[in-house]
């Protein structure tokens, strides 16, 4: 009838690719420390990832306890709440998020659901993960340095992150800018490794249209990032060179402290578009990965494929796309030239199509489904939620009219926290719960995990939903202490009080996973093979956890895609990619 | 079960916030109702969306949840609903670009009956600077600022010498007049922010930007820095007063000048150098 790309038996070419070389470690060092196994480098870079993520959440716990009740707290002044911003936000974003979903479930997750033995470039993806390393570790030595961190605001808005004027504008902004530039060159060495395993390792019968959502999303994400990252790069090279060596690429004629500087002709918005045209794709280098991701826990756990698999994945690419045309919707009040609002403007609002596409098919993949409420499913539909919010709030601030009274407002602090933080880190859990048992070969325990998600859920909602009512209000971003104003009544601050003893609870439960994490290494139920009952390729590995080279001595063939759950007249309710058609008792399931 | 219930819950209880809690915009004193309107609207639409999608995932919770021997339904995909969703939402996203861009347009269209102020930021406070009798501002520049000179007017600058010069201090503007507010920094972002007004836009050190507006009503509003610039931020205050033509008048009549305030200037100068008389 239709042309489906998930029937059984097409796109298998004969094998051409020779079997790959693989170093295999000779000692403990070359096997748990220089590892070149993707999934020791994953799980390196996700332990990484969560311990500096830990930090920022400890920086979060300081702001909201300044925020709630400004005035208590003596040992937090306005220089270090800047400096608490900055570095969680910085954190966040870059050092956890894009570092967890690349390089912690890129890395273990490609080349399982394409079957391949390992990334095509080991060696490049162990460097990637110790330059990493090294990024982090600059950034956290910022902490310890003369000055302290900066305090520029993640976004390191030049004229100001390099003047006096901000915390951290010696030591700290210098370290930061170099830590990026390391993150970058790290990025970069995974990155290619991602495109390529994709493009180029995928097992036979692997067509690109029978790769789950998940592999999509961080594959679209990783080219993505490859394309912007370097405008970071670059932005940051040029502000170092300001501060440095005081050439102007930002810096116009300007007077510091009541001094004149020596700095002139240079343009402090030009910073602003470079920072942007990396800083919005990254918005989706973290979204989509979570797309993906959340598909597959869906399907999974509601024992139904993915409703609109190939609408998926043209939204996926298309949003990709549509995501380097609409970055200036972030300097709607910037004071560039006005009439770039209408084009930025359609641009934002048109990308809000596939992006409701995707999350009219989660839920209709939930309709008619067989949905057990398992950590991992109960952590999807609290990612829909929060996403659905973040987003609509979007369109808000996408439509640039809208945008002029609510930007710099706690408003858009509660709409990014909403879409790309608390939304991708649902995701994150959703997909820890969901692939922990192929990780370690135990299940994390359920009644820890159900407690974990329901404190995080409603405690993080209960911290974002209202704060975007005290953005509307005209609340003030940045502020270490709104003080006097004639607008903000007293009942204001309640709120505030009753979010910061919110996120403080939330924050207590994230203290919760850890501990689920490292007790069910040891006292986990064992998880067997495929614990959920998946059809994706990486729960089909000869040993759990996978060895070395994944597959044993065969490489898997695949015959179908990776969503055939509950197909009418099969014996069980999955069918697994690798399972040949002669296994079928029904052939043509959808002729 | 308890879990639809807790979905249901989540987007009955952000209707009820939304609907019953006291906290909402201040009341507005600029022309720029429109840009309330477009939330308004905004808010109607993007609520609906959020309620029926919530709504809709738990009911699927309820109804569909894992029972003995239930089993999912078989559908890869429905290319006529997934096009009528995304026609309907096209629609809906038309809804809210189409009037914010027509209210854009008003906010970029400065009348030609506006009058100029122009608004200084620097680390930390505002200064302000009206045309003078000449109707004129002056030319400026970071480079010209000096202890005598905080604004940096170019001193050979004919038209800037009757501007009237307010360091450091509050704006006065006429209620029902349209003014074109110029903005300009001598060292970081900043960003005049007046939440009465709804408008507000950055400013940059080396170039002038702008908003317009009409204050429709009297009464004295803050002013605050909207864009981080450094160490005091939070701190950096200011005060508009909105007031009758009368009262206008009369608090201008009282500003000086910047040739008077040069003069006095040079006259203290002098004073100083000569032994303090």
């Amino acid at each position: 009838m239709v042309d489906i790309p998930f029937d059984t038996t097409a796109g298998i070419a004969p094998a051409e690719v020779a079997e790959v070389e693989l170093y295999h470690p000779r000692s403990w060092w070359t096997r748990y420390v220089f590892s070149q196994d993707a999934k020791v480098i994953a799980i390196q870079y996700s332990i990484t990832a969560m311990s500096i993520g830990m930090v920022a959440l400890v920086l979060s716990w300081l702001m909201r306890l300044q925020l709630g009740f400004p005035g208590t707290f003596s040992f937090i002044d306005p220089n270090q709440y800047l400096q608490f911003i900055t570095m969680h936000g910085m954190i966040m974003v870059i050092y956890l998020l894009t570092a967890l979903f690349l390089g912690g479930f890129g890395n273990y997750l490609i080349p399982l659901m394409v079957g391949a033995r390992d990334m095509v470039f080991p060696y490049v993806n162990m460097l990637s993960y110790w330059v990493y390393l090294l990024a982090v570790l600059v950034l956290t030595a910022t902490f310890f340095v003369p000055g302290g961190p900066t305090g520029a605001g993640w976004t390191l808005y030049p004229p100001q992150a390099i003047l006096s004027g901000t915390p951290g504008q010696d030591w700290g902004i210098t370290l930061m800018l170099a830590s990026l530039i390391l993150f970058i060159i790290g990025f970069t060495m995974g990155g290619l490794n991602y495109v390529v395993t994709v493009l180029q390792a995928r097992t036979r019968g692997m067509t690109l249209m029978r790769m789950p959502l998940t592999v999509w999303g961080i594959f679209t994400a990783t080219v993505m990032a490859l394309l912007a990252f370097p405008a970071l790069f670059v932005a940051s090279v040029m502000l170092l060179l300001d501060r440095l060596l005081g050439t102007s690429f930002f810096m116009p004629a300007l007077v510091e402290m009541g001094q004149l500087t020596k700095y002139g002709g240079g343009s402090p918005i030009l910073f602003q578009h470079l920072f942007w045209f990396f800083g919005h794709p990254e918005v989706y280098i973290v979204a989509l990965p979570a797309f993906g991701i959340i598909s597959d826990l869906i399907s999974v756990h509601a024992r139904k494929n993915i409703f609109g698999y190939r609408m998926m994945v043209w939204a996926i690419v298309g949003i990709g796309a549509l995501s380097f045309v609409v970055w200036a919707h972030h300097m709607y009040v910037s004071g560039m030239h006005p009439y770039f609002g209408f084009f930025f403007a359609t641009t934002t609002l048109i990308i809000a199509i596939p992006t409701a596409i995707k999350v009219y098919n989660w839920v209709l993949t939930l309709w008619r489904g067989d949905i057990h409420l398992t950590v991992p499913m109960l952590f999807a539909l609290a990612f829909i939620i929060t996403f659905v919010n973040g987003g609509l709030t979007g369109l808000f601030l996408g439509n640039v009219v809208v945008d002029v009274p609510l930007s710099d407002t706690m408003f858009v602090v509660a709409h990014f926290h909403m879409v790309m933080g608390i939304a991708p880190i649902m995701a994150v859990f959703g997909g820890i719960y969901h692939w922990y048992p192929k990780v370690t070969g135990r299940m994390l325990d359920d009644v820890l995990g159900k407690f974990h998600f329901w404190v995080s859920f409603l405690g993080a909602y209960a911290v974002f939903f209202p704060m975007h009512y005290l953005g509307l209000l005209g609340m003030p971003r940045r502020y270490h202490d709104i003080g006097e104003t004639s607008f903000i009544p007293a009942s204001a601050h309640d709120l505030n009080a009753f979010m910061s003893v919110a996120a403080l609870i939330v924050g207590f439960a994230q203290l919760v996973f850890l501990f689920n994490l490292v007790w069910s290494l040891f006292k986990g139920k064992e998880a067997g093979g495929n614990p959920w009952g998946a059809a994706s390729l990486e729960w089909q590995t000869p040993e759990t956890p996978p060895g070395h080279g994944n597959w044993g001595k065969e490489l898997p063939i695949v015959y179908r895609w990776a969503y055939d759950y509950s197909v009418p007249g099969a014996a069980r309710d999955f069918v697994p990619q690798n399972e040949p058609p002669a296994g079928l008792l029904a052939q043509g399931a959808h002729s | 079960m308890a879990v639809a219930f807790v979905l249901l819950l989540v987007a009955i209880a952000s209707v009820l916030f939304h609907l019953l809690s006291p906290w909402w915009w201040t009341p507005i004193a600029s022309n720029w109702s429109y840009i309330d309107d477009t939330i308004t609207l905004t808010f109607w639409i993007t609520g609906a969306v959020f309620f029926a999608i919530v709504a809709f995932m738990a009911y699927c919770v309820f109804r569909f949840r894992h029972k003995e021997g239930s089993k999912a339904v078989y559908e890869p995909e429905n290319k006529k609903l997934e096009w009528w969703l995304t026609i309907g939402t096209a629609i809906g996203v038309a809804a809210m670009l189409a009037p914010g861009l027509v209210v854009w347009h008003q906010f970029v269209t400065v009348p030609a009956d506006a009058t100029e102020v122009e608004v200084m930021g620097q680390q930390w406070q505002w200064s302000y600077r009206l045309p003078g009798k000449d109707g004129r501002l002056g030319t400026t520049d970071a480079r010209n600022v000096s202890s005598e000179n905080p604004l940096g007017l170019n001193r050979d600058d004919a038209a800037g010498q009757d501007d009237i010069v307010i360091e450091n201090g509050d704006l006065h503007l006429q209620v029902g007049k349209p003014v074109k507010v110029l903005l300009r920094s001598i060292d970081v972002l900043h960003d005049f922010y007046v939440p009465e007004f709804r408008a507000k836009m950055d400013m940059i050190p080396g170039s002038v930007t702008y908003f317009w507006l009409t204050p429709t009503r009297t009464g004295t509003f803050d002013v605050l820095c909207a864009e981080l610039c450094g160490a005091a931020h939070a701190q950096m205050r200011s005060k508009v007063i909105v007031e009758e033509a009368k009262d206008y008048h009369a608090w201008l009549e009282k500003q000086k000048t910047f040739a008077e305030l040069s003069g006095q200037r040079n006259v203290a100068k002098a004073a100083y150098k000569a032994g303090g008389k």
